[in-house]
């Protein structure tokens, strides 16, 4: 079998930014040559190359020329992109090569905590990543899936790895969609060990796809010393999906969410998107009710149009009021608006504020039952009430000291 | 070469182009005094009385304006990156052998580095005004004979006025005028809004050269420029490319992260008070600056506030605030869109302005200062809020100052700014080139966080309570170093080799361009 002799990886071009394109030729017992041309060299030449030396000696190359075009791509995609040239040069290499994990991303995630919002990234495309946390979403989703091509399936896992180590999402909750299975069964082991907080399962058609991948990240977990818990959120994107809804939903007792894909689910049933949604209801109403069986958080699909505000927060309404608590975003300006839609209305916040003040005020006096007026109040409507409080604190609506 | 530290502790040369110069001293210390400048004395009777003064073409009227070697000529850039005039100009004094001129831009688009050609056989000696994209490079390699100036808008006015600069020969590009040289910009088919920085060549440059591709009979009016002023007037068929002049319209950013420093900056404005009943603030057409207003208006509406007046780069969003009233005014420095023009021919409350009536540091006081807020731009601030808006960050001169020295003295001076770009950090330890005193600097808005000048207690008061994220500015500075991979080097320059000078708006000499070393 003839040997690969010239690997690359990255992009270039005049449009390119905050990437880079490595390529890595071997020559027989040349030495090491390297020539970087870099738009940020005279701020950061020196540093790229102490880098690029570093890892030449990591991943033990002694004769190749390398070369770098560097359109200001930060160091965790310069490593990305090198560690993936050295790969796809030299197939049999399996060590990594992994940046410090950024301080700032320990943080965990809890499984009932707010997804009003998520945020969609494209797994190959860093220049996106660093400032997607200050758009303020509930939760960034690092995509391996639809957004990136097959031949840049591997180039995406390792940026995504190093996203999850070095990127600040800024207390975002950290997720990531793995590949339909069994392919994204190969996907795992470049996120669990670097904090992932929830693991999207595309297409997702029974109990067994989320019971596979829940044994494989148990193995990982085990194995990489993992203690922080790892949520799952099926995405039901086919009819079958949607008739198993419930076993899905209730599959795993790590699973957070249960989520409704439409572009593939009306390709499925042989019809398409139309702006009334009829043809999605059934799906849509029986993810709601499968995951509210499970006890778990329903979240909507996304809204395409990302010109359209109005329609956007039509279909945020829409969605709340079938029962949905979360929508995906494909845009950060969506961001803003599918939070405040889903936040709780000033009415539901009044009603709620009554509700808990009456339960603090039972709680105080000792007594069991809490009362508002002549009306006894449950206690999944006090539990209710105090999420509304959370979440209309959470968008700003109300201040800490309401009770004032 | 002579450098002596000035009052912002940066070295300056004593003397460029064989001119002596004046370090700067410190803001509104300066004042010279006496009376320097002033037009020739004319007689009309040197004139045709008929009020035609067409010669048949550029060349005939530069021989009439007795060109010589060593002189200065001023443009203006009123017809953006669409100029051809300014390349036909120096095709022509080519043709006519003559050498070491000084160019006197309002300032440089790439569309001139046509004139790199001109500067490397010596028909340019040097360029005083602004060296942008090719010619930024250009001079900032040391390839340019003599030393680049440059200028404020409002401080070009003040080197006319002062002595400092004597334009010899104005060329004005005239989108219409009349055979008596009155002209107009607001009109004919290369519009582009007004003629405000051809304002100061007009008056007191010793020969005025009009140049048309709209020329109707007398009178043209209303006249931007006044044909009294005026020696010769020349017919050429075409002033540029009208789409590159001003745009069909303007587009907001798509940029989410511009965007949300668009919508801090609007939540600031009203969050700090600013934002009430008869203010006044300044915008522009680049990504925020304009984006911002967009939601300054929705906020206006929201809260029934009406501003006094609006001061552009006016494009379709400020004619709509004009048009639904949420300004009594518009004062316009330079017209962006087709509507912007559209509204200055047909709306009074649209008023043109000129650097003489907004910046010029020898006015009895100019508009810049009455301005509640203005919002500028910046290739770099320093942790002492110092900004520079002419080089970046590896060395090269690649912008003019524009107005934005001179808008530095509004009641609050934003910088909306990205805190990197790619890879490259915008808040320094110390500015490569020093364009703006910190002192005149008073918040800087990044889609990182907020920062205030701490020496601006009043503003640290007003928004106690609210939300915005404000940061000082080392916070985010250490942010933006750990995304980046540390603190960046600096650029290798000779300091032997100055290759152009940053006048304060009061023409002393605030710091240096050094030769790149390669």
């Amino acid at each position: 079998m003839k040997q690969i002799q010239l690997a690359s990886s990255g992009k270039k071009g005049e449009k390119i930014s905050s990437d880079c394109f490595i390529e890595i030729c071997k020559n027989d017992s040349k030495g090491i040559k390297i020539n970087i041309e870099s738009k940020v060299e005279v701020m950061y030449g020196n540093s790229i190359r102490k880098l690029v030396k570093d890892m030449i000696k990591f991943f033990e190359l002694n004769n190749a020329d390398i070369y770098i075009n560097d359109f200001g791509a930060l160091p965790f995609t310069l490593c990305a992109r090198f560690e993936n040239a050295v790969k796809r040069l030299f197939p049999d290499i399996t060590k990594e090569y992994l940046l410090p994990l950024n301080t700032n991303n320990k943080y965990k995630s809890s499984k009932d905590k707010l997804r009003r919002s998520r945020l969609y990234l494209p797994g190959n495309e860093p220049k996106f990543y660093t400032n997607a946390g200050l758009h303020n979403p509930d939760a960034i989703i690092l995509d391996l899936e639809d957004s990136v091509s097959p031949p840049e399936k591997d180039a995406a896992q390792l940026m995504v790895r190093n996203a999850l180590r070095s990127v600040d999402f800024y207390k975002s909750e950290r997720m990531v969609r793995i590949n339909q299975l069994p392919r994204g069964i190969e996907d795992l082991k470049f996120i669990v060990p670097h904090n992932v907080h929830v693991i999207l399962i595309p297409k997702c058609e029974s109990a067994v796809h989320v019971k596979n991948v829940e044994r494989e990240v148990e193995v990982l977990k085990e194995l990489y010393n993992i203690k922080n818990d790892i949520y799952y959120m099926p995405i039901i994107e086919s009819a079958r999906g949607v008739i198993n809804a419930f076993e899905i939903a209730a599959a795993s007792d790590y699973n957070c969410a249960l989520a409704v894909g439409l572009e593939d689910y009306t390709a499925d049933i042989g019809t398409q998107r139309t702006n009334e949604g009829k043809e999605s209801f059934y799906a849509r109403s029986m993810v709601v009710n499968a995951a509210k069986a499970a006890g778990i958080q329903a979240i909507d699909t996304v809204f395409s149009d990302i010109s359209d505000m109005a329609g956007l927060k039509a279909s945020v309404i829409e969605a709340k009021n079938l029962g949905f608590e979360g929508k995906g975003c494909i845009h950060p300006r969506q961001i803003k608006v599918i939070n405040e839609t889903f936040a709780p209305t000033n009415d539901e916040i009044d009603k709620a504020k009554n509700i808990v003040l009456a339960f603090e005020d039972a709680q105080s006096k000792g007594m069991g039952v809490v009362a508002l007026g002549s009306k006894m109040i449950d206690a999944p409507v006090v539990k209710r009430a105090q999420k509304v409080i959370e979440s209309a604190l959470l968008n700003n609506i109300i201040s800490k000291n309401w009770r004032e | 070469m002579k450098l002596e530290k000035n009052s912002a502790g940066r070295f300056v040369p004593t003397t460029v182009n064989g001119e002596k110069q004046i370090p700067f001293k410190g803001i509104g210390k300066h004042k010279p005094s006496g009376r320097i400048a002033a037009p020739p004395i004319r007689s009309c009777a040197d004139y045709p009385s008929d009020g035609n003064k067409i010669v048949k073409n550029l060349k005939e009227a530069l021989k009439k304006a007795g060109l010589k070697n060593g002189m200065t000529i001023s443009t203006h850039h009123h017809l953006r990156n669409g100029d051809v005039v300014t390349n036909l100009l120096f095709d022509t004094i080519k043709s006519m052998g003559i050498k070491n001129i000084r160019w006197f831009p309002s300032a440089s688009f790439p569309c001139h580095q046509h004139l790199i050609k001109y500067l490397e056989d010596g028909t340019i000696h040097h360029i005083e005004g602004s060296m942008n994209g090719p010619l930024g490079k250009f001079t900032t390699e040391g390839k340019m004979k003599g030393i680049g100036v440059l200028r404020s808008h409002g401080g070009r006015y003040q080197s006319i006025q002062d002595g400092e600069v004597h334009v010899d020969i104005a060329v004005i590009a005239a989108p219409t005028a009349d055979p008596f040289g009155n002209a107009t910009g607001d009109r004919g088919p290369s519009a582009c809004g007004l003629l405000g920085f051809a304002l100061a060549d007009s008056e007191y440059a010793d020969n005025v050269i009009v140049v048309t591709d709209n020329l109707v009979p007398f009178p043209c009016y209303p006249w931007q420029i006044q044909g009294n002023n005026v020696d010769t007037v020349v017919q050429v068929d075409s002033l540029g490319d009208p789409s590159k002049i001003v745009s069909g319209t303007t587009e907001i950013t798509k940029s989410p992260d511009r965007l949300l420093i668009a919508e801090y900056v609007a939540q600031f404005m009203e969050d700090a008070g600013i934002m009430k009943n008869g203010f006044s603030f300044q915008a522009g057409a680049g990504g925020t600056n304009l984006a911002f207003a967009v939601y300054l208006k929705e906020r206006m509406k929201e809260k029934g506030i009406k501003a006094r007046f609006i001061r552009g780069g006016s494009t379709k969003y400020l004619v709509e605030m004009l048009e639904e009233g949420l300004t009594d005014y518009i004062l316009d420095g330079q017209t962006f869109d087709l509507e912007g023009v559209r509204s200055m021919r047909e709306n009074a409350n649209h008023v043109n302005t000129s650097p003489f009536t907004s910046y010029n540091y020898h006015g009895k006081g100019n508009f810049a200062s009455i301005i509640d807020a203005v919002v500028l731009g910046a290739t770099e601030v320093d942790v002492n809020f110092n900004a520079n808006v002419v080089s970046h960050s590896d060395g090269y001169l690649l912008h003019g100052i524009g107005g934005w020295q001179n808008c530095l003295f509004s009641k609050c001076t934003i910088l909306a700014i990205p805190s990197f770009r790619d890879r490259i950090p915008v808040i320094m330890d110390e500015v490569t080139t020093l364009c703006g005193p910190g002192e005149l600097i008073d918040v800087i808005i990044t889609e990182r966080g907020i920062a205030i000048n701490p020496k601006r207690k009043d503003l640290l008061k007003a928004v106690k309570n609210s939300k915005l994220p404000y940061k000082t500015i080392t916070e985010i500075q250490k942010e933006v170093y750990d995304i980046c991979g540390g603190v960046p080097e600096k650029p290798k320059t000779d300091k032997n080799k100055v290759v152009a000078v940053i006048k304060w708006v009061d023409g002393t000499v605030l710091d240096s361009v050094y030769k790149i070393k390669k």
